[in-house]
């Protein structure tokens, strides 16, 4: 229904909040942040998201505007000629081409600022013109913000339309202000109309609703009309014109006798003549309101002359299918609103002509068959008391039976399981109905693997012919396999075997004692072998490997341990050189003491001597033995600050803990500790 | 009751054992331990892992085709059961095994072929370069032939101090 959507349209922003709302939603939805460090395209995508997005906003406002507002071609002429009357409907249409028109501007400005962005070159210039481009989409709209205003305007008084179905059953109350029409509708209906004494107080058209045979009718109350020419009338006139021409409804019209509205019979029946080409095809009826104050007999010759021609005119109107004179009562009526004297009969009067109006041009319409499910069939009378019973063939009697009988017979799985021993005991054959080429296999039991391999993979109907290829296949391989064999090389001699063997071994030792010292290489000292802590590097093992090589090891092992002196030689030649030098002996003899024992001392190698501190060993280098004093207290001087900080050598600068507790926390009792 | 093939060692996955995962396309990857898995959750291609078939049919290492490989084929369409047909079935899976187990013998072999004289050849040549690792240059000399050197051992100490002839006796000593 096209008079819903007048409720349903969206709020229209006037021109500076519809400005508002597009640019935060912008700002809102997208990405804020750039900097101009940004790879040029990534800028000119980021202006020109902004750009697209504001036009697409604003174009989908615009457009949901444009689609919402109805256009009056398109809508039913009773809505169309009412929105005319109320607001111009030139007007009106300007405002929305208006509309569109400041549309297809912005995006034509988005075209063209987008263009223009493609070939931005720096941060500045794509956000001057990303600027510039808002800037003119949001003047476009400030320029149309007068329309914006004005469909505001319109869209809410359109809410405001009361809800008139112009198609169906309708009533229509006319005549000159303050008559009593209001106070009518106040009377069958549940509309709640204001009633005032003063002329005018109802400005538009109001609905309400009232019921008659099942039926809902629609009672529109119009406001007055007065006597004027066409041209002159004001908007309010206009509305009850236009409900009058296009609603096709019966019309009451209504007339004041007494003559307390203001205006006299005679004005009105003027009226009543000026507007009657407005009561073409509708069903009229004249009512006579307030016959309280003053009775239908109680007027004037003139003024019931005039009754009787307006009363003429509205015979006319009635569609007379069983003839007019017997209407009589249905064109004129009389009634008090305020004592409720004949309302109701009005009422009905009025809702049974527009109702045999309304069927009989269904009747006569196509849509008939539609209404034919609301007719009922007649049944013939019986003219005989013959019974006459439905004819059923014998073949299809005989088919039903058959039917019946079959249902009763069959065994379900279900009675099975039960005489078997119940549900527990029995299990089903769920193979009793395979169809199979020999029914004894029906409860065969198929392996589905074997070997590691899935059965069901290697069904095939052919596999015995597959199967005889491939041993053809392999028996002909098998023959021109037995032709190969391999070509011996020279062989190795078991020694030479052995030999090898032996050389692998080596190897891998030589290897392995590679890969351990490479390891703990950095955390080793490498020692001289002289200093042969295990006694590993003996003359024995020497000998041992020299004989593994093949050589003989005496002369070697003869030598090695000549060269290392024992105890005992060394003291048997000593007493040898004493017996040669007895005549220095007395002179010499701290020199002798010297002499001998560093003889001795240079004789024995691989002992070790204690000697006291301060003696000048050759070898070393001092002058005397107060230099090499000297020299060993420095010594002892640089080692003694490092033992005592417990340090293993000159390059040892481990720290253990970094940050010790006792030092990096605590507070003083009086000063600062912004010093650690 | 199907057996399936673990998707990253090609290794039959018996029931009761693996893992299946069914990613968010709806292909199923199962594997056979959590071997397989663990190295499919790491990522790892299959043919580039030096224990699974996939490499080492990529490689030439295991044979890649034959005809008995296509006996087995996932049928989709189920065959009317028909028990000579099973018979045949089931005695034709064990010879097609063995045809197949043949067959993959004979590949192993041809891929050794030229193994055994390589070898030996680099015997020979380790033998001649590195013979003087276990046998002194003097003592090849003396005996030129690639074995290792006879060593003379003396018997005992004592029995020299009682005068008699040092018994000497050549034998090759391993140590």
């Amino acid at each position: 229904m096209v008079q819903y959507n007048f409720k349903k349209i969206t709020v229209v922003p006037n021109g500076k909040d519809f400005i508002d709302i597009i640019l935060s939603r912008t700002q809102r939805q997208t990405p804020t942040v750039v900097h101009k460090g940004y790879a040029i395209s990534r800028l000119r995508q980021f202006y020109m998201r902004k750009v697209k997005y504001t036009q697409q906003n604003f174009h989908e406002k615009l457009s949901t505007i444009i689609e919402e507002f109805p256009r009056l071609d398109d809508i039913h002429p009773f809505y169309g000629d009412l929105l005319h009357v109320s607001y111009n409907k030139d007007h009106y249409k300007l405002a929305l081409g208006q509309i569109n028109t400041a549309r297809n501007l912005i995006s034509k400005i988005a075209k063209d600022y987008v263009r223009m962005l493609k070939y931005g070159d720096s941060l500045y210039r794509c956000k001057s013109l990303k600027v510039a481009a808002l800037g003119r989409m949001c003047t476009v709209i400030k320029r149309i913000g007068p329309s914006l205003a004005y469909l505001e305007q319109i869209r809410q008084h359109m809410a405001r339309l009361p809800s008139i179905d112009p198609n169906t059953r309708t009533i229509l109350i006319c005549g000159y202000p303050n008559v009593g029409k209001s106070s009518f509708i106040n009377k069958i209906t549940r509309a709640d109309v204001e009633v005032q004494p003063y002329a005018f107080t109802t400005k538009s058209l109001f609905v309400g609703h009232t019921d008659y045979k099942y039926l809902r009718y629609q009672v529109i109350d119009t406001p007055g009309i007065l006597d004027r020419p066409f041209e002159d009338r004001n908007i309010i006139e206009m509305c009850s014109i236009t409900a009058l021409a296009h609603l096709r409804a019966a019309v009451l019209f209504f007339l004041d006798i007494s003559g307390s509205c203001g205006y006299s019979i005679a004005q009105q029946a003027a009226l009543f003549h000026s507007i009657k080409s407005l009561f073409m095809n509708k069903p009229l009826i004249i009512v006579c309101n307030k016959i309280d104050l003053l009775p239908l007999d109680g007027i004037s010759e003139e003024e019931k002359k005039l009754v009787a021609e307006m009363k003429a005119e509205a015979m006319k109107t009635v569609l007379g299918l069983e003839g007019e004179p017997s209407d009589d009562e249905g064109v004129l009526l009389t009634m008090s609103t305020l004592t409720e004297d004949g309302v109701i009969a009005v009422k009905n009067a009025a809702c049974e002509r527009l109702l045999n109006q309304r069927v009989e041009l269904k009747m006569k319409s196509k849509k008939i068959n539609d209404c034919l499910n609301r007719f009922h069939v007649a049944m013939p009378k019986p003219r005989d008391q013959k019974e006459r019973p439905p004819c059923i063939p014998p073949a299809v009697l005989e088919a039903r039976a058959k039917q019946a009988a079959e249902k009763e017979k069959r065994t379900l799985e279900r009675d099975l399981e039960n005489d078997n021993g119940g549900a527990g005991v029995y299990s089903a054959s769920l193979k009793k109905h395979y169809i199979l080429a020999n029914d004894e296999w029906k409860e065969d039991i198929m392996p589905e693997i074997l070997d590691g391999h899935n059965v069901y993979d290697f069904i095939d109907p052919d596999i015995l012919l597959k199967l005889e290829e491939l041993e053809q296949e392999e028996g002909l391989r098998q023959e021109e396999e037995d032709d190969d064999f391999e070509m011996d090389g020279k062989e190795l001699t078991p020694e030479e075997q052995e030999a090898l063997a032996e050389i692998r071994k080596k190897k891998s030792l030589l290897i392995q004692q590679h890969r351990i010292k490479k390891s703990t290489a950095e955390s080793r000292s490498t020692v001289p072998r002289k200093f042969d802590k295990d006694r590993k590097f003996t003359s024995e093992r020497m000998g041992r490997h020299l004989s593994s090589l093949g050589l003989d090891p005496t002369s070697a092992i003869n030598r090695a341990r000549s060269r290392s002196r024992g105890r005992k030689r060394e003291r048997s030649s000593d007493r040898g050189d004493n017996d040669g030098d007895v005549m220095d002996m007395d002179v010499d003899q701290p020199n002798k003491k010297l002499r001998m024992r560093s003889r001795s001392l240079s004789m024995s190698r691989s002992r070790s001597r204690s000697r006291p501190p301060g003696e000048v060993v050759p070898g070393e280098g001092f002058k005397d033995s107060a230099q090499k004093v000297k020299a060993l207290k420095i010594a002892k001087k640089s080692v003694k600050k490092r033992n005592k900080d417990a340090r293993r050598g000159e390059a040892d600068r481990v720290i253990p803990n970094l940050k010790p507790k006792h030092l990096f926390s605590g507070k003083r009792s009086s000063g600062k500790t912004d010093r650690r | 009751m199907r057996l399936e093939k673990c998707w990253f060692c090609s290794s039959t996955i018996y029931p009761g054992h693996g893992i299946q995962f069914v990613r968010n396309d709806a292909k199923i990857f199962r594997f056979c331990r959590s071997k397989c898995h663990k190295n499919f959750k790491m990522k790892r291609n299959p043919r580039k892992v030096k224990w699974t078939k996939a490499y080492r049919r990529l490689r030439g290492k295991d044979m890649t085709q034959d005809s008995t490989f296509d006996f087995e084929r996932k049928r989709n369409r189920p065959e009317r059961y028909d028990r000579n047909l099973a018979e045949n079935t089931l005695k034709a899976i064990k010879k097609i095994d063995k045809v197949r187990v043949d067959r993959e013998a004979r590949h192993h072999a041809l891929r050794m072929n030229g193994k055994k004289v390589k070898d030996q050849r680099e015997a020979i040549d380790e033998l001649q370069h590195s013979i003087h690792m276990v046998k002194a240059p003097t003592a090849l000399l003396l005996d030129p032939s690639l074995t290792l050197p006879k060593i003379k051992v003396k018997v005992s100490q004592t029995q020299a101090q009682e005068n008699h002839p040092m018994e000497e006796i050549y034998i090759n000593v391993s140590i």
